[in-house]
């Protein structure tokens, strides 16, 4: 019963430190303060949304209303959520490559694969422009949701790579005894894929496939550069409504987007329980 | 004895210039309990993998019950493995891991439920079927293995360094659970080991390996009576080895003059030649105060340099007077043995000129 006494304590009982817990709570502050603001300021009965008014929730009825702004969310919503399909399973794909085969010039395809991580964001758009302005087949006159397919390809190009290295990094730890267990009791490859392997690594997948939606909603740079005139995404729909001036109606839309996200990361960590995977 | 079940024909694995099996062929018969022993790195391993299907060699052939295995792949051979790790599925419970070669090869339910029934009960876990392997103790998830490799009835079944992993005391337990278990089922089996009291006491036979080749072939009792050679006589058991140099062969009879011993004339029948070491295994050597009177034996004297108890048994360093170094071991078979001699006593040692073996140096 040593904690009776409260000894000095070790160099690992950080959580006795004052300053330490001050510094925790500080770092807190800084991350959330900010969004509990927006979400607070959402319901502010002022239009200019300086000092707070009053308590109301018209502004989430006139950010529904809102045909411009419901129009770039839902885009938004369907880009990620078709970037985040496809690039889940290439991101995979290329994981499972690297960690299973020998090739010639492995290293420079790890490297390649890994590159729009690193590339800069503005680049990246530019290029995208540049190559969008030459290849059709990606028509923003399109009807809706294939007008939205040039964002769509840009938002799989730079998240998939995000999918294959935390997709990697979770098999580096899979036994390949249980793989070879697998195939002697009689599975095919095919089998021994869906009931050993993937099993394994689907909390990678599920934290990769997380942050390409995430990656794909925010996304700004990459999609301003790649989006039609006509074709708006939600984070490019608030940079212009902020010009004006920032309404409670901006905060009411991304509240939500918040709720949506931290419902998703609910449902991902619900797929991804200790109590079903090793 | 009728058709060998395995048929092991000049296999040879190479890694680049590294040959891992160097031209290895032999025969396992039906209802045979076979040991792979050999140091780490000799190649048993491989060899395993070889007959399981998980590599294909650079050269040779292996049959299963009389077919060529060479293009069919691990899913589709008559042979299941207990693997070193046990690879015991984690996400899955001890039934649905027992079950799952049966399931992904579509036998009926009906029929599975009762094989899985039947194997659980076998390995003695039936009481656990619904845990989850890390819920487990090693001895148990090995069970789960073993049982989930036994539910498929092969006619081989391949264990990979199975006791490795426990601790002393289970792992004599297991070893006679699998040596009755193979008796009892009639299945062949092929155990790959370093610990060469786990091959001595569970195999009929036991194949010797080192640097990729096979030494020696034999039963338990040949190996250690009877090695082949230098490497064998050292890896199985403790031995004590002697370097001399054959100077006169007649009768079947060889006469090896010795640094440590001088000349001693030994029964051996084969050739001999030139340098050679003679092997005496240290419980075969009598230790006393006294003279010896035995006429067909071999004599030196020496002090104890070192003792070594291990309460039914003390290993002793005799150092005979030109530097050399025997092992002995006593029984400590009435409780005063031990109070019999002491370290720095002067000692006699002798054993059997019938005791000692010539192996080519």
């Amino acid at each position: 019963m040593g904690w009776l006494r409260a000894p000095a304590g070790g160099p690992l009982d950080y959580h006795r430190r004052w300053w330490l817990r001050a510094y925790v709570g500080l770092v807190f502050l800084l991350l959330y303060a900010p969004i509990v603001t927006l979400v607070v300021f959402s319901f502010n009965d002022s239009k200019r949304n300086i000092v707070w008014r009053g308590f109301t929730t018209k502004y989430y009825w006139k950010a529904w209303n809102n045909d411009s702004l419901f129009e770039a969310f839902t885009n938004s919503l369907m880009i990620a959520g078709v970037s985040t399909a496809i690039s889940t399973v290439i991101g995979t794909m290329v994981a499972m490559l690297l960690w299973r085969f020998r090739f010639p010039l492995k290293s420079a395809y790890e490297g390649l694969v890994a590159l729009p991580i690193v590339v800069p964001e503005i680049c990246m758009g530019v290029a995208m422009l540049a190559f969008f302005s030459r290849v059709t087949g990606f028509p923003t006159d399109w009807p809706w949701p294939f007008n939205l397919s040039a964002i769509t390809a840009a938002h799989i190009a730079f998240s998939f790579p995000f999918v294959a290295v935390v997709v990697r990094a979770r098999l580096i730890g899979f036994n390949r005894e249980l793989e070879e267990a697998s195939r002697d009791l009689g599975a095919s490859e095919w089998q021994t894929f869906w009931n050993v392997i993937f099993p394994y690594m689907r909390p990678g997948v599920v934290a990769g496939a997380l942050l390409a939606f995430t990656l794909s909603l925010d996304d700004f740079v990459v999609t301003f550069f790649t989006s039609g005139p006509d074709t708006l995404t939600f984070p490019v729909k608030v940079y212009s409504m902020v010009r004006f001036s920032v309404t409670p109606e901006v905060n009411a839309a991304s509240t939500v987007l918040i709720a949506i996200t931290i419902a998703l990361t609910v449902l991902a960590m619900r797929l991804q329980s200790p109590a079903r995977v090793g | 004895m009728g058709q060998p079940i395995i048929e092991v024909r000049n296999v040879t694995m190479a890694y680049g210039r590294l040959k891992a099996v160097d031209n290895v062929s032999f025969d396992i018969e039906a209802n045979e309990f076979f040991a792979l022993l050999g140091p780490s790195g000799c190649g048993k391993t491989t060899l395993l993998r070889i007959i399981a299907g998980f590599v294909s060699p650079t050269s040779g052939q292996v049959f299963i019950d009389g077919q060529d295995m060479g293009r069919i792949p691990p899913n589709r051979r008559p042979v299941n493995m207990v693997f070193q790790s046990y690879a015991v599925f984690p996400h899955m419970s001890v039934e649905k891991n027992v079950a799952y070669g049966l399931q992904v090869t579509g036998t009926p339910a009906a029929e599975a439920a009762r094989r899985v029934g039947d194997a659980l009960e076998r390995v003695g876990l039936s009481d656990l079927r619904t845990r989850m392997p890390d819920q487990l103790s090693g001895g148990q998830r090995q069970r789960v293995a073993l049982a989930r490799a036994l539910v498929k009835q092969p006619k081989v079944l391949l264990l990979d360094e199975p006791l490795s992993a426990l601790d002393a005391k289970l792992r004599e337990q297991m070893q006679m659970e699998l040596s009755h278990l193979q008796a009892d089922i009639g299945v062949t089996f092929i155990i790959v080991t370093h610990d060469q009291d786990e091959a001595l006491s569970m195999a009929d036979r036991i194949a010797v390996m080192n640097n990729g080749a096979v030494d020696q072939i034999a039963e338990p009792w040949v190996l250690y009576e009877s090695p082949a050679n230098r490497f064998v006589a050292d890896f199985i058991g403790k031995v004590n080895l002697i370097d001399g140099e054959v100077s006169g062969a007649r009768g079947g009879r060889v006469t090896v003059a010795t640094a440590a011993l001088g000349k001693v004339s030994i029964p051996h029948d084969g050739p001999a030649s030139g340098r050679v070491a003679l092997a005496v295994r240290p419980e075969k050597i009598r230790i006393s105060t006294s003279k010896p009177g035995d006429r067909d034996a071999i004599a030196t004297t020496g002090t104890i340099a070192d003792w070594a108890y291990y309460g039914d048994s003390s290993h002793l360093t005799v150092e005979t007077g030109d530097g050399h170094r025997l092992g002995v071991i006593i029984q400590n078979d009435t409780r005063t043995t031990i109070d019999a001699m002491d370290i720095g006593d002067a000692v006699h040692l002798s054993w059997s000129a019938s005791d000692t073996l010539v192996l080519d140096r």
